[in-house]
């Protein structure tokens, strides 16, 4: 009996684990923050600039980036390159034939890819945090870039101008027992940024793309918290009255 | 009877009025007693008896929050993935109303499992309660029905891959597979036709079938009363001056206030989910399905929802190998029947039967054998009623032979599960093998388990 009553709490704990999923490479925590304005205003500002030019966002709305505390002229002004209306979608000009063409994928669309790449190795968050400092010089690739954390990859290093270029290096590494060999990547030759100013910068984009997969994601939280306050409430008032009905019982 | 010959409605203060004309033209006061306030349940429910009221609150929830958002999506190949992402964004609350379907579809498992495992402890399928586990087996059936096909509507990879793998599972089946999947896609491959005819069985054919199947589930159950943790019969023992069972107390309003006490909390773990966590770390919502569907590119590990996995573990473990397994499990089955059956015509079918099916198992496919183990492993809970033979309902007073076949049965269903989440390695494969034969061999052994048990005798009263 007793294995019966904890079994509920079995049955949480092990669909809390994790989901299974494919390439093995430890990520690095993403230091999203959802409510660093700041930090979403310039990620968004990265993300136009470098981002929408080959990758859409079909989903989200230019007018939509007044969750981060701009105006509507201020995105006019900062944020639309294109003829598009404030109220239209990010959509890119360039024909997904052409895309795959050039790079031999197209351009995957970015509005909720924070959500998809997410895996039990990380959040989505963090796979992109360490994709994106993950680039590395490979003359074998047609780009001329190669990535670590997702190998072959079609994308050329958009960001080089400001990382600059990493090499991979293969060390030998003393382990217990026996000589490994271990893959580390290496700047070679250092950007207009500080490997400290890239790291923010890549994390601001993230920042702003977990945003982007979900607008409603700080204002879904705020929601619960006086939702569950409620309910607490509720709570009180409904056991009150069932001990009230059910004193007689015996 | 005549409306003249109907008490007035009193104790609705201004309401008895109207609510009198009604009663005169509707058995409106008739129903309110025979289900609500003079409806005698067991006045020892437990934990264990929350998940009834809570899945028809589910059920609810489902309902309306599907028309909200049957207003905004589009079923259309083109369309849908973006309608989705829509209602995230731009519908206002649409990320809300979207969170509580979503969430409600794993929530409402969750209750079901749970309530049928208390129908498994406190033996409710036992006579005379069969037709209440018979219905309730068809509403899980078609819970799960409306599950598929709910879940290829959002046009994500997993949408698009898991229908198509489960579809295909068709495909396997002797003479009339090609064509049976064919039609069920209405197209060669899961598409457009796929998705319009899905959203039609998801939004209404199923939803209908389900509601008609629970009102029938609760008038059965009225009909004869509920069970309780105890397993005794509360009718058996009634108040020679009121003629209301001793044990028992009016459904309203002793468990009206105590299934809302039920709602409001179950209402707080819901929402921490909704809330907090709403894809569950991949389970509620898997992460591949907010890539939009592509059919040029599978994806590398297909998954099912949580709530298929156990299933989807059965089928998996269909391999050749496991053929000759399963041939050596018929085979013991069909030993034990013969060494123990008095009926002559009982030994011969089960000889006949046992034969038939060993033929079977290697002139079919192993593949075949994976789909219909799979369905058989969802259908064979119809027959439970009469698998038991304890003379008690109660796992209270079973004997440690039931205990433990249940305790390591709820066990092997969670180990499925969780190797149906998995890709395929041999050592799992392995174990979804050894715990499929386990998942068969409690039902299949429970008439010999259950009558060799040594149970304890049944109190007169409930104990509280």
């Amino acid at each position: 009996m007793k294995l019966l009553k904890i079994l509920p709490v079995v049955l949480l704990l092990i669909v809390s684990g994790a989901q299974a999923a494919g390439v093995e490479v430890k990520l690095d925590r993403a230091p999203v923050d959802e409510r660093n304005l700041v930090s979403l205003q310039r990620g968004a500002q990265v993300f136009v600039n470098y981002c929408l030019n080959c990758h859409s966002a079909n989903y989200m709305r230019y007018n939509r980036l007044q969750d981060l505390g701009l105006t509507e002229q201020q995105i006019r002004d900062n944020l639309l390159f294109t003829d598009a209306k404030i109220g239209d979608l990010m959509k890119i000009a360039m024909d997904p034939k052409d895309s795959k063409a050039w790079f031999g994928a197209s351009p995957p669309d970015l509005t909720v890819i924070a959500r998809s790449r997410a895996s039990h190795a990380g959040s989505g968050a963090d796979w992109l945090y360490t994709y994106l400092r993950s680039f590395y010089r490979d003359a074998s690739r047609p780009s001329g870039w190669n990535n670590a954390v997702f190998p072959n990859v079609g994308m050329p290093h958009v960001l080089w101008e400001l990382q600059g270029e990493q090499v991979m290096k293969e060390a030998k590494v003393q382990a217990p027992g026996y000589v490994k060999t271990e893959q580390k990547l290496a700047l070679a030759k250092p950007g207009t940024m500080t490997p400290i100013e890239y790291d923010y910068l890549v994390a601001d984009l993230v920042n702003y793309m977990t945003y982007m997969a979900e607008p409603a994601r700080h204002s879904r939280k705020t929601m619960g918290i006086y939702v569950l306050l409620f309910l607490g409430l509720m709570f009180v008032l409904a056991y009150m009255l069932k001990k009230e009905f059910w004193k007689d019982v015996h | 009877m005549a409306a003249s010959q109907k008490q007035p409605v009193t104790g609705a203060g201004p309401f008895n009025g109207i609510l009198t004309w009604v009663d005169q033209r509707l058995p409106l006061m008739q129903l309110w007693r025979e289900h609500l306030s003079e409806y005698y349940a067991p006045k020892n429910f437990n934990f264990w008896y929350y998940f009834g009221s809570l899945a028809m609150v589910v059920l609810v929830l489902q309902i309306v929050t599907g028309i909200f958002l049957t207003m905004h999506y589009k079923p259309d190949a083109a369309l849908a993935f973006a309608s989705v992402e829509y209602i995230m964004r731009d519908v206002p609350g649409g990320w809300l109303i979207r969170y509580m379907h979503s969430t409600g579809a794993s929530a409402f498992f969750v209750v079901v499992y749970l309530h049928m495992l208390r129908g498994l402890m406190y033996g409710s399928y036992q006579k005379p309660r069969e037709l209440i586990w018979i219905f309730g087996m068809v509403i899980y059936l078609c819970l799960m029905a409306e599950a598929f096909f709910g879940y290829l509507l959002p046009w994500g990879q997993m949408s698009f891959w898991g229908a198509q793998v489960i579809i295909n599972l068709f495909d396997a089946l002797p003479l009339i597979g090609p064509d049976l999947s064919l039609w069920i896609r209405g197209d060669y491959v899961v598409s457009d036709a796929t998705l319009n005819r899905f959203f039609a069985f998801h939004v209404i054919a199923i939803p209908l079938v389900l509601v008609g199947l629970v009102a029938a589930h609760i008038m059965a159950l009225h009909e004869v009363g509920s069970n309780n943790p105890d397993g005794v019969e509360i009718k058996a023992n009634k108040d020679p001056q009121t003629g209301h069972p001793v044990d028992g107390i009016p459904f309203h309003p002793y468990y009206t206030v105590k299934d809302a006490l039920g709602v409001v909390v179950f209402a707080i773990v819901f929402s921490t989910i909704l809330f907090f966590m709403p894809e569950f770390g991949g389970y509620f919502l898997e992460y591949n399905n907010f890539i939009p569907a592509d059919p040029l590119k599978t994806p590398s590990h297909i998954a099912p929802v949580w709530y298929f996995t156990p299933y989807y573990s059965i089928l998996r473990a269909a391999t050749d190998d496991f053929m000759w397994a399963l041939a050596v499990g018929v085979i013991a089955f069909v030993a034990l029947i013969v060494l123990t059956a008095t009926n002559k015509t009982l030994k011969m079918g089960a000889v006949a039967a046992g034969a038939v099916t060993l033929v079977a198992f290697f002139a079919i496919e192993a593949k075949v054998w994976g789909v219909l183990l799979m369905g058989a492993a969802t259908l064979i809970f119809f027959i439970l009623p009469w698998l038991d033979q304890s003379p008690v309902k109660s796992i209270r007073y079973k004997g440690v032979l039931f205990r433990t076949a249940l305790t390591i049965f709820i066990i092997d269903f969670i180990v499925l599960g969780y190797f149906g989440t998995q890709p395929v390695t041999t050592a799992g494969t392995l174990i979804s093998q050894i715990a499929t034969l386990v998942y068969f061999a409690f039902f299949a052994l429970m008439p010999w388990y259950s009558k060799m048990d040594k149970t304890r005798p049944e109190p007169q009263r409930v104990t509280l």
